[in-house]
């Protein structure tokens, strides 16, 4: 009976083509998303170079690094978005190996700023992010899968209204919902907690930490340091195109190596009660 | 004004779809008994039901009224609906594939496309394929100069849209300066067809017109229809569409046959007739909201409404005179559709 439901995958989504191959369990700690000597050159400027990083189930990965440093054309070549040398493999297997369809069932990509280009309710957009299980068995999941995401994201309140016209605080929580709602084994997000105040902010990297703790793989890029350090299993700064440092906070997010990074006197100090590193500029004293 | 905070209040999609339809059947009845020969609408209706084989209603009483009817009135008014829903139709797949709500089909050369096809048959008397031959060239040179504007807007296989809008905007230029041109080595008898059918008109109505457009934009709307979950998706951009397992150069190839398909079915006979594509479902979008499962059949029963009644006032206003379909719409299209802009800009947001 499943068989006879799995056969119409690729119906509304995928149009002609092959069946589109729906993802198996993965054990904790497989890697997700795998590069290898990523190279991407935009015009004569070489925008990301060298870079290798593994991404695996069960863990948050924060991506930092100051303006300009490939951080979101990083997370593009790993959507399939700009053309790049080296190798990406998601879910095991080459970028290139998979379809759209098949893609979609596996990462899911919030991008900084979503826009929308007619009145979709906030309810509908959310809903956008079920297109790939549609004609699948896990269709029967959809309206489960939007209303948890729309409680986690703490949006379910203006559900009726239309997202163009929301504050930008709200529409980046919609956003993120929508990319929750299609519930893939990796989550791709490009600076989910810009536009978010301080609460929203600590209730996303909740959320995130408990996709994770059941068997998703993160990464989020992220400006603030201290969430990084406050939320994620690993960090990797990446820095002029290259990847300066990937490991666990307490070993990457020194003093020494963000100061050179980011060109700027950074401080770090252990929290007082937690000993996660807490990060700040190095201001002037009051005498 | 609508309160910042307030839920979007829209009809449901069936709800709307079905009043669109009573509405389309009951101007459709009250159209074919209008004209020259006034019959009443319960014995349109009887006359319907006799001829399909139920014996039931009043047969028309006024002399020649069935005749009139399924000679004239009825092929004209199935005509009106075609082409109006091609054109609704063929608006709201431009507007989801441009993400746009100003994209018009015009706007990508189809149009005037057309026009230049059907204005070569007419000046140098072509006639190849009998009286088809214009509405063959109409329809070769509308596809044919979509698919030149989609090619040459495209670079390293995407297609910017604002590229795409300004190629086409370059393309209508061409078009009509051979438009001019052909309209200026034309005789008189060739002037005359070629403005009349710039103008837009329903008057050459046959059953034999209906039979061939009906199934081009039957199809055109099957297939649009197939698409509108993809098309809610591009909503989202490109890049986020593709995310979500949309093929979008495929998307974006299929609906721009679509439109061609259908703007070249509804200009063939009836000639370019403005502002039916642009402000249907601009009106559809305000009261159901804008996605495309119900925006694209609500489209096409919009746009039939909107063209059977425009054409009952284009034979009807004046006595022994027919008005232009095409000048009509546009006259009453144009400052509606500079209120909705107005109204638009200041309310709803979506303006990216």
């Amino acid at each position: 009976m499943t068989g006879a439901r799995v056969t119409g995958a690729r119906g509304v989504i995928g149009g002609l083509g092959r069946r589109a191959r729906p993802p198996r369990p993965v054990p904790a700690g497989a890697a997700a998303i795998e590069v290898r000597g990523l190279r991407v050159e935009r015009g004569a400027r070489t925008v990301l170079d060298g870079v290798d990083l593994t991404v695996r189930t069960g863990e948050v990965l924060a991506l930092v690094g100051p303006n300009g440093a490939g951080k979101s054309t990083l997370l593009a070549a790993v959507g399939g978005d700009v053309a790049s040398t080296g190798d990406v493999a998601v879910d095991g297997a080459p970028l290139a190996s998979w379809s759209h369809a098949e893609l979609a069932m596996r990462r899911a990509i919030l991008l900084q700023r979503q826009a929308v280009s007619f009145p979709f309710t906030v309810a509908q957009v959310v809903a956008m992010g079920r297109a790939p299980w549609a004609g699948t068995p896990l269709e029967d999941d959809d309206e489960a899968a939007i209303g948890e995401a729309m409680r986690q994201t703490d949006v379910a309140g203006f559900a009726g209204r239309p997202y163009p016209r929301l504050s930008g605080g709200e529409q980046a929580r919609v956003a993120l919902a929508r990319v929750l709602a299609q519930r893939t084994g990796a989550l791709l997000l490009d600076e989910p907690t810009a536009a978010l105040d301080l609460h929203h902010q600590e209730m996303v990297f909740e959320v995130v930490r408990e996709r994770a703790a059941s068997g998703a793989a993160v990464v989020a890029v992220v400006h603030d340091l201290g969430l990084a350090a406050a939320h994620a299993d690993r960090v990797a700064v990446l820095a002029d195109g290259r990847l300066a440092a990937c490991g666990p906070p307490a070993d990457v997010l020194t003093a020494e190596l963000l100061s050179e990074v980011y060109r700027h006197d950074i401080e770090v100090v252990p929290h007082p009660r937690t000993g996660r590193p807490l990060i700040l500029p190095r201001r002037p004293g009051p005498d | 004004m609508l309160r910042k905070d307030a839920p979007a209040r829209r009809v449901r999609g069936p709800v709307l779809l079905a009043a669109l339809a009573v509405v389309l059947v009951v101007l459709c009845v009250v159209a074919a008994g209008l004209g020259q020969v006034n019959v009443p609408p319960d014995q349109v209706v009887g006359s319907v039901l006799h001829r399909i084989g139920i014996d039931a209603g009043p047969r028309p009483a006024a002399a020649q009224g069935d005749s009139a009817l399924w000679i004239v009135r009825f092929p004209r008014v199935a005509l009106a609906v075609v082409t109006g829903a091609a054109l609704g139709c063929s608006g709201a797949v431009m507007q989801g594939v441009f993400g746009n709500p100003l994209a018009e089909p015009a706007v990508i050369g189809v149009s005037w496309g057309a026009a230049v096809g059907a204005a070569t048959v007419i000046v140098f008397g072509l006639t190849v394929l009998g009286d088809w031959t214009i509405v063959a060239a109409a329809f070769a040179t509308g596809l044919v100069t979509t698919l030149v504007v989609y090619a040459v807007s495209r670079s390293a296989g995407r297609t910017e849209v604002v590229t795409l809008l300004l190629t086409g905007i370059a393309v209508n230029a061409v078009a009509s300066a051979l438009l001019g041109l052909l309209m200026f080595a034309a005789g008189n008898d060739a002037l005359r067809a070629i403005t009349s059918w710039n103008l837009g008109s329903l008057a050459g109505a046959r059953w034999s017109s209906v039979a061939t457009v009906a199934p081009l934009a039957a199809a055109g709307i099957a297939v649009a229809l197939a698409c509108a979950r993809r098309l809610d998706l591009l909503s989202l951009g490109e890049r986020t569409a593709r995310h979500l397992g949309v093929h979008v150069e495929r998307l974006r190839f299929t609906a721009i046959v679509v439109i061609a398909l259908l703007t070249s079915s509804a200009v063939a006979f009836a000639g370019v007739i403005s502002f039916v594509g642009l402000v249907v479902p601009h009106l559809v979008r305000m009261v159901a909201g804008p996605a495309h499962r119900t925006l694209v059949p609500a489209s096409a029963l919009g746009g039939a409404i909107v063209l059977v009644a425009a054409d009952l006032v284009a034979r009807t206003a004046i006595a022994y005179q027919e008005l232009p379909l095409g000048v009509l719409t546009a006259l009453l299209g144009g400052p509606f559709f500079f209120w909705l802009l107005r109204r638009a800009r200041h309310g709803s947001g979506g303006w990216a």
